[in-house]
């Protein structure tokens, strides 16, 4: 956002504006790029997700919508969810039933806040970001209760609640994965984390010591549990309650749901990559070898990478039940990353 | 507390091993054939459309008695000896004229039991199977070319009840 | 609550409507409700004739519908005393084995999308797509065949049938060791069927259950073996069992497992079948007309999802005057209740994939 301020200052008699305007304008800039970011960003993952799973099962996927290998496939699927008649069920609960799509995206959509891209790329530089991100996934789970209470439907019922206890089981586990390296860099800014791993592969947080590398596996798949994508996608379970908590949605606010799971599955893998991988640093030292491909560029690339495993996972694996998913959770996870906790505690304290 | 680390181990391994098949499967080609561009082959036995050679049938109605469904409908009558001997293209000579012989889609089966018992193989199923309408009335064939010239006798029928 | 898994569910396979009394997640009881799909088969039997009742036959188990073929064929057969030959007995049995190999393959792809897995569905109907082409060549249709004739068979298998179909037994044979690495030793799923939907030989034995249910409680019965029809005896194959590799005996992974090892013993059946072929003609012991002499007779034969049964009653004219089926998936159904007590709701779906229902079969 600073880069913005600077270059909105360059504008002749921008120092006349109010000072609220002249502090507004930068923030509503920099969320209508985020906006329109999240938006192809959503189309382009419901394209690479069709086309990945159709060629993991010998078929192709979108081939005919614009031409060269269906590209404009959910282009097309947006339009028709937007001219799709507007269903409410009669006896739902009408301020909650409009509101829980809105909530869900939300949550998704304010951790691209602190999302850092690039060197001078990130919206806004809190210095509590890892915090922030905790804090704004637990915005989904309540839209996500509402989209279940509010559908009047049994089957919406079962996902909404099953779900609650899904996310917020797994928030602990990520937190203290991502508290390992937070342990170690001394502070919560997101810009900081980035900058603590300058330097080259080897100074990336999950080579740099046993605890991390695990620590980040751990965050892997607690982050999948925090999207509900199989195999934890219990709340959705296609076969099981029909669609879960999305049941009775459908046109845009069906598309917000799905909207805001993509960008959640970004959101989750862009933090992966912050905290374990290096944001936007690159593999070989800068000293060394100058920045050729640009911050952002590099961030999407690793980020998009772990959103093509979250892609693979989903395809290739089963769905794991409800109480074995808490079993994973409270019995497996969550030793595991207190153990973690402890090893870099040790090393923080013993091994300078 | 032994099964507990095995049961992570072969979670985790048989995780790895069910990615690495998909994987694979990422750089295999598709099996998809991409209809309506590209049409598939049928081979000659394959069992679609009816089809009736009009000229060769001698109006049995071996078909319309083995169909399960009932859905082929013939009427026929005696042609007069003062009309020509007309026959079939293997020399069968017919003594019938069909003037009415419809199949009914709709309610075909493809079993294929009709095509059996014709003396002259004139009914056969083709490989035809992109035929959809839009009105079901158009379902029904009607094969039948010839008009009857013999009025039916009345059947009498008791007087309807007061 | 009660919660319906309504008639139009994507994982009950077909209409069928399952009545759940449920605490939270737990499922007390489960009463399942069919009909939806009763098209009196029994009563079209009686209108038609014998051969005409060939192509009914085909629709209630549409999945593998030779057997069902096959087993009415036998039936007006033994009726009437019909002989065949070797060509139509060998062939009868390799499209009886494809058949079974298909009906598995079905089985276990729509196992796993109720557990979760997309892909092992689509790449059982890969391979099943070949089964169904080279059934396509030889009678013409792909699903609904009409070929087993009282007497003989609708067709003779086309030239280079044989080679066709031992070249797709090498192909395939392999395929099912990726399946079973995809699915049937996967963690996830062996968590999710090895305990779930017990069902003891006994009470499996009481409730008139037959098949892979039975042989995956334990119980080694395949009526194949122990009542042989159509030459089976001079065969070699293993009836497989379930022994409980990860869990109790009985569950849904036993089950599941039997019906994969089975494809195993399928494809060395169709393997011995192909080089038993002698020359004939197919048609030669087809009577001219179907009219069997008064009497009944019940035939039972193996299909793949248990026993099936033919009980005819001929008053010697050209129509039936009875014909009953008795249907392997219907006595399953009878002990859902049974099986389900205490099962949660995504086991009720393990335990309704397990049983490997084809609603056709139920209803008739």
């Amino acid at each position: 956002m600073e880069s913005i301020r600077q270059l909105l200052a360059s504008i002749p008699n921008y120092g006349a504006l109010p000072e609220l305007l002249r502090d507004f304008i930068p923030m509503l800039v920099s969320c209508v790029i985020i906006l329109l970011y999240v938006a192809v960003l959503g189309m382009f993952l419901v394209w690479l997700e069709r086309k990945v799973s159709a060629h993991m099962q010998d078929r192709l996927g979108p081939m005919y919508v614009g031409g060269w290998h269906g590209w404009a496939q959910s282009l097309a699927d947006g339009i028709k969810l937007l001219l799709k008649e507007d269903i409410i069920p009669a006896a739902a609960d009408p301020l909650l039933f409009k509101l829980a799509p809105i909530m869900v995206f939300v949550g998704a959509f304010a951790a691209f806040v602190v999302l850092p891209f690039g060197m001078a790329s990130i919206v806004a530089d809190l210095n509590i970001g890892v915090l922030y991100l905790l804090a704004v996934a637990s915005l989904s789970v309540v839209g996500i209760i509402m989209g279940g209470w509010a559908s009047n439907n049994k089957y919406a019922l079962y996902g909404g609640m099953r779900s609650a206890a899904q996310i917020i089981s797994y928030e602990i586990p990520a937190a203290l994965a991502l508290m390992t390296v937070v342990v170690q860099v001394g502070s919560l800014s997101m810009q900081d984390i980035v900058t603590a791993q300058q330097g080259g592969l080897h100074k990336w947080f999950i080579f740099r010591n046993p605890f991390t590398f695990v620590a980040f596996f751990i965050y892997f798949v607690c982050s999948l549990a925090e999207v509900n994508r199989t195999p934890f996608d219990i709340p959705e379970a296609e076969s099981e309650l029909v669609a879960g908590y999305h049941t009775e949605y459908s046109g845009m606010r069906f598309a917000f749901f799905m909207l805001a799971e993509y960008a959640n599955m970004f959101v989750v893998a862009g933090i992966a990559t912050t905290v374990f991988l290096g944001g936007w640093t690159q593999i070989l030292p800068a000293a060394l070898v100058p920045q050729l491909v640009p911050g952002p560029i590099l961030f999407s690339l690793k980020t998009l990478f772990l959103v093509f495993v979250q892609i693979w996972l989903r395809w290739s694996l089963p769905r794991l039940r409800v109480d074995q998913l808490m079993y994973l959770c409270w019995k497996v996870m969550l030793p595991v990353s207190m153990v973690l906790i402890l090893g870099v505690g040790f090393l923080a304290v013993y091994w300078k | 507390m032994r099964t507990y680390f095995k049961d992570i181990f072969s979670g985790v391994a048989t995780t790895l091993i069910a990615m690495r098949i998909t994987f694979r499967h990422l750089f295999t080609p598709a099996v998809t054939v991409q209809y309506p561009t590209v049409k598939w082959n049928l081979p000659d036995r394959a069992r679609a459309r009816l089809f009736n050679k009009i000229e060769d049938c001698i109006g049995c109605g071996q078909c319309a008695r083995v169909c399960p469904t009932d859905c082929i409908d013939i009427e026929t009558e005696k042609r007069a000896k003062d009309e020509p001997e007309i026959f079939a293209s293997d020399g069968t000579p017919i003594k019938l004229r069909t003037y009415v012989f419809d199949i009914d889609m709709t309610k075909c089966c493809y079993c294929a039991l009709c095509t059996f018992p014709c003396p002259t193989y004139c009914l056969v199923m083709t490989k035809e199977y992109e035929y959809s309408v839009y009105d079901k009335k158009d379902h029904v064939y009607h094969f039948a070319v010839d008009k009857p010239l013999y009025p039916k006798p009345v059947k009498e029928h008791a007087a309807p009840k007061a | 609550m009660t919660l319906n898994m309504g008639p139009q569910h994507p994982s009950t396979h077909g209409v069928l409507r399952l009545e759940l009394q449920t605490d939270g997640e737990v499922v007390h009881s489960a009463r399942p409700h069919i009909g939806y799909l009763h098209r009196c088969f029994e009563k079209h039997a009686e209108n038609v004739d014998y051969p005409g009742v060939i192509p009914f036959t085909d629709r209630m188990d549409y999945v593998a519908s030779m057997n069902n073929n096959l087993g009415y064929a036998l039936a007006v057969e033994k009726l009437m005393g019909i002989q065949v030959n070797n060509r139509v007995r060998c062939i009868r049995i390799i499209m009886a084995e494809l058949n079974r190999i298909a009906s598995h393959l079905l089985a276990a792809g729509t196992y796993g999308i109720d557990m979760g897995s997309y892909t092992p569905f689509l790449h059982c109907f890969r391979d099943r797509e070949k089964i169904l082409d080279l059934f396509e060549e030889t009678c013409g249709a792909r699903l609904l065949y009409n070929y087993n004739w009282v007497g003989g068979l609708m067709y003779d298998i086309p030239p280079g049938f044989e080679k066709k179909v031992i070249d797709f037994l090498d192909y395939f044979e392999p395929l099912v060791d990726d399946l079973n690495r995809l699915l049937s030793y996967n963690y996830i799923f062996i968590k999710r069927t090895a305990n779930v939907g017990i069902l003891p030989p006994d009470v499996a034995i009481n409730y008139g259950i037959t098949g892979p249910n039975l042989r995956g409680s334990g119980v080694k019965f395949d009526v194949r073996k122990d009542e042989p029809y159509l030459g089976y005896e001079e065969f070699d194959f293993d009836v497989q069992v379930g022994v409980g590799e990860h869990g109790p005996v009985g569950s849904c992974y036993d089950r599941y497992i039997v019906r994969i090892k089975e494809v195993k013993e399928s494809c060395k059946l169709v393997r011995q079948a192909v080089a038993k072929i002698t020359p004939g003609d197919v048609q030669e012991s087809i009577p001219k007309r179907v009219k069997p002499p008064a009497g009944e007779i019940y035939m039972r034969t193996e299909c793949p999802r248990g026993e099936l049964g033919y009980y005819i009653v001929s008053d010697g004219s050209l129509k039936p005057y009875r014909v009953k089926v008795k249907s392997p998936c219907f006595t399953a159904m009878s002990a859902f209740h049974e099986i389900s007590r205490g099962a949660m709701i995504s086991d009720v779906i393990a335990i309704v994939g397990s049983l490997d229902i084809v609603l056709g079969e139920i209803d008739r």
